[in-house]
């Protein structure tokens, strides 16, 4: 039994589609699940005699996404074509970038990008028959609504170690991109697609071991379920003294299982050559400027003013700026309740987010005043956290008005030894063993008493108060 | 009526003198009744021309050139039965100033040749000896300038297929500069090199035809069109014009005798005119046709892999998506095509392509740069068009390498982008001879006129070729 320990390598590419409004080298409207080839044209179908003509405003995202990155941007970049038969595409060649892309290098989160690109979508084949895949499918059609959508490539150098931080990274990156607005990022929808190179070696190692590359997994969970699983048949197997296999995987998330796709002896010799039919990209200083003045608020810079100026601790810094649709949330509800204490309102924020589904808790029937209003309402005093939880429960079901949830549910903070007080007393009486005991100094059971309060006045008590007023009754100063 | 060139025509349709309806039954009964395999698809009626200046002026249009609804397959078998749904630039072009598409002509598969031999309709005649070919690749549109089955015709040159067989049938053709017409609707061969041009009885033609075809077009993002308007040819005298003659091209090793002494006769017009004949060198140029015999495969290879059988033209019967892409491709394309399909591809295979892809590249460059420099020296370059004259029907098939080199003289200029004309300047055999003037980029104007003040000196007779063809 081997005792070495190993650790993953792991670098991602992504293929982003962007939301121009028309396709990348012809003027076909993007295709959102129409009736099948209703968006082509004599381009997109690569008739005979057609050509193509580079999208500018594709070319306006990918600089948008370069200057997000930190990207060199190359003052004049070209595009390739990249040459192989397959019935999803129609000219058989992509046009794509190859050795000079439009933006090279940077960094996001402390993960290198090795490069962004952009290049064209391919069609959608559709395989009747059970498996859904070309293999062992009865026939397969052609759409060709999709063939041509302007992609970026984004691909990272290996940086990243394991399956949960890449799983991080991806929902960084799909927030950044999301933030630009050059995405709509839907992986289910396949806007956002991830490839993943994954190779291991033994902890202390330089050198990278071989990789395999995961195709085209189209869900943060099946991505970490499936990088995961590849981590483990590649450690299962240098555990027995064999060697990884260089090859192209599927992860298949019904079964967990990693099927072959090609081996490095299939992979196909693409051979890319300069796109004569395109002149070279040349970058402006007008074009520059347009893609920096759209550059909105990235995740980091918003994550330093939460911490800087908010003083925000690191999780809500973090969750707020990482969550992009939760950040413009909490910045709402800050907007309509300026003088709540910023981490406080963060607190309620993270407790939507715990409580809503999807990404956008503006989605939910809760307005960012209503959560301001809640917030407020805590800070007052009028209603204690447990009270609070429960109005926030009512209002992400309903909707409505923090204050009058309050009332109509008779939620309102119970406060003063007036009130509390004979609450307490009786708890003492009810639990004589337990009073003798923290008279002795033995202040254990007071959770117990606190508990009884709570259930006697529905959370409405303050814990602080109750305790302060225990010990009052038991004389304890 | 006839008789008219194509501007003749145009002012006779204008002036009320000539019904445009006769002038295209006219045509249209003779290319109907092609003899030399010039056409592949003829008209059934005249149609509605629009007004512009061209207005009811036939137009013959190589078959690679997509026509809307009109049978459009590059001479190849693959695009057997396909009817394009759009219509190239330069031919809308052409039927917006007043054209009428007369018929499609025959060509070299994917205008691959350079003697009309590699067609999926068979060869096409040379109207001057039908036992010889028209050359090629736009063998059909010249047999038919030639033979008086059209008045003009829109000819495609990659590497020489416009001036070649413009030479060898005793017409007028010019390949323009790279990137002055639209490619877009042009079954591509060589997307670097390809470009539309003109064959026409005379010069006036070439430039009246040249100026409605050049242009920008937003669909081509190659296409600047040309910075100047094109001007219809007035020079009498060559006064003081400057012709370099390539030691390299024009020297007279591996050109026949009778070219040789008709080009030499030609450059004494020249000199006649006022002309200064000056020695150039192009040391580079040699290799010209090798690079091109890489670049032109390698980007063919490319160009023509959207020929799957997946989406339109011809699809084999086959049990698996591989077989069906074999077998389609086999039978659709022809010898030639597959050759150049497989050279293409072993220049860009990873390994290979700096020794051959990168390589070339490097020889076009230096190419570029030896016409910018001798154009320093001199404002045109001459040589003959082509090392011969039209030869025989099949003495070629065998041999690429002797069929590649009839392009030794044309390669060069369409390497460097360069515009090049090419006009009969006499007789060799009885067969024509062409001479080949080639400029600096957009440098058509003054190409134009100077071939035209040589035409009118040498006063070719292009009659021969009309006789007997047609009805």
């Amino acid at each position: 039994m081997s005792t070495v320990e190993y650790e993953a390598v792991i670098g991602l590419e992504i293929h982003v589609q962007l939301q121009t409004a028309t396709k990348m080298f012809c003027s076909c409207a993007l295709g959102f699940g129409e009736e099948p080839n209703t968006r082509t044209c004599p381009v997109c179908l690569g008739l005979p005699g057609s050509l193509p003509v580079a999208n500018a405003e594709a070319i306006h995202y990918g600089l948008m996404i370069g200057m997000a990155v930190g990207s060199e941007l190359a003052p004049r970049s070209i595009f390739h074509r990249k040459n192989y038969f397959y019935p999803d595409l129609p000219k058989g060649y992509q046009i794509s970038q190859f050795d000079e892309p439009l933006c090279s290098g940077g960094e996001l989160a402390g993960v290198r990008i090795h490069r962004v690109h952009l290049e064209e979508d391919a069609a959608k084949l559709v395989h009747a028959g059970a498996s859904g895949r070309i293999h062992g499918s009865e026939a397969s059609v052609v759409d060709f609504n999709r063939g041509g959508t302007p992609l970026a490539e984004i691909v990272t150098e290996p940086d990243l170690e394991s399956a949960e931080q890449a799983g991080e990274w991806l929902r960084l990156l799909r927030t950044t991109l999301r933030r630009l607005g050059v995405s709509d990022v839907n992986m289910e929808e396949g806007s956002l697609r991830c490839d993943a190179n994954i190779s291991l070696r033994p902890v202390g190692e330089t050198e990278l071991g071989t990789k395999t590359e995961l195709k085209n997994m189209n869900s943060f969970r099946f991505i970490e379920r499936g990088i995961r699983a590849e981590i483990a048949r590649q450690e299962a197997i240098l555990r027995a003294g064999d060697k990884v296999t260089q090859e192209t995987l599927h992860f298949d998330p019904r079964t967990e299982a990693i099927t072959s796709l090609r081996s490095k002896e299939e992979a196909h010799d693409y051979r890319y050559f300069p796109e004569p039919d395109l002149p070279p990209v040349t970058i402006t200083e007008a074009m520059l400027e347009r893609a920096r003045a759209a550059m909105p608020e990235l995740p980091a810079a918003r994550e330093a003013r939460f911490l800087d100026e908010l003083a925000l601790n690191a999780e809500s810094a973090r969750l707020l700026s990482w969550r992009s649709e939760l950040g413009d949330f909490f910045e709402a509800a800050r907007a309509a309740a300026p003088n709540v204490e910023p981490q406080m309102l963060a607190n309620w924020a993270a407790e939507l987010a715990g409580r809503v589904d999807g990404d956008d808790p503006a989605a939910s029937p809760v307005t960012p005043q209503a959560l301001a209003d809640l917030a407020g309402l805590v800070a007052a005093g009028a209603v204690t956290q447990g009270g609070a939880r429960q109005v926030l429960d009512r209002l992400v079901a309903e909707g409505g008005d923090p204050a009058a949830i309050v009332e109509q549910e008779g939620l309102g903070a119970v406060g003063g030894a007036d009130e509390l007080a004979p609450v307490v007393r009786a708890a003492l009486e009810a639990h004589p063993d337990l009073a003798e005991r923290l008279r002795g100094g033995d202040m254990k059971p007071i959770g117990v008493i606190i508990g009884v309060v709570m259930k006697e006045t529905r959370g409405r008590a303050d814990g602080k108060e109750v305790t302060a007023i225990v010990r009052s009754e038991l004389g304890l100063g | 009526m006839l008789d008219l060139t194509a501007a003749g025509a145009a002012r006779a349709i204008a002036a009320g003198e000539l019904d445009p309806t006769e002038l295209f039954e006219a045509y249209r009964a003779r290319a109907a009744a092609d003899e030399l395999n010039a056409f592949t698809w003829v008209a059934d009626a005249a149609p509605e021309p629009a007004d512009g200046p061209l207005r009811g002026v036939p137009l013959a249009v190589k078959d690679l050139f997509c026509t809307e609804g009109v049978p459009s397959q590059s001479g190849s078998r693959i695009l057997e039965g396909y009817l394009p749904p759009y219509t190239a630039t330069a031919v809308r072009r052409l039927e917006e100033a007043g054209a009428t598409l007369l018929g499609k002509t025959n060509q070299d598969e994917f205008a691959m040749g350079s003697s009309n031999e590699n067609s999926a309709f068979g060869p096409v005649l040379n109207p001057w000896d039908r036992t010889r070919v028209p050359g090629g690749s736009s063998g059909g549109s010249a047999a038919a300038v030639a033979a008086g089955l059209a008045p003009w015709a829109l000819g495609t040159d990659t590497g020489g297929s416009i001036r070649q067989p413009a030479a060898l049938c005793g017409i007028v053709g010019l390949k323009p500069t790279y990137g002055s017409v639209s490619r877009y609707g042009m079954i591509a061969f060589a997307s670097s090199l390809d470009q539309a041009g003109p064959f026409t009885r005379d010069v006036t033609d070439a430039a009246l035809l040249y100026r409605h075809m050049a242009g920008a077009d937003p669909q081509d993002a190659t296409a600047v069109g040309h910075p100047d308007t094109i001007a219809l040819p007035s020079a009498q005298r060559l006064d003081g014009v400057r012709l370099g003659v390539p030691e390299e091209l024009a020297g007279g090793e591996g050109l026949e005798p009778g070219v040789l002494a008709a080009f030499e006769a030609a450059l004494q017009h020249a000199r006649d005119l006022g002309a200064v004949i000056e020695q150039v060198s192009l040391p580079t140029a040699p290799k010209a046709l090798s690079a091109y015999y890489v670049l032109a495969p390698a980007e063919c290879s490319s160009n023509l892999s959207r020929f799957d059988g997946v989406r339109y033209g011809m699809r084999a019967d086959a049990d698996d998506l591989d077989s069906m892409y074999t077998e389609t491709r086999h039978d659709g394309f022809g010898p030639e095509v597959r050759r150049r399909i497989l050279i293409g591809t072993y220049a860009l295979s990873s390994g290979y392509y700096d020794a051959y892809y990168a390589t070339a590249q490097r020889v076009r460059t230096l190419i570029v740069r030896e016409f910018e420099q001798a154009f320093t020296q001199v404002d045109a370059i001459v040589t003959p068009t082509s090392p011969t004259i039209a030869f025989e029907l099949g003495s070629k098939t065998a041999d690429p390498l002797a069929m590649y080199l009839n392009d030794v003289l044309t390669v060069p200029m369409s390497l460097a982008g360069i515009p090049a004309i090419s006009i009969p300047c006499g007789l060799s055999e009885g067969m024509p001879v062409g001479l080949q003037i080639a400029g600096p980029a957009f440098s058509e104007n003054r190409l134009l006129d100077t071939a035209y003040a040589l035409e009118q000196v040498l006063e070719f007779d292009g009659s021969p070729a009309r006789v007997g063809a047609g009805a």
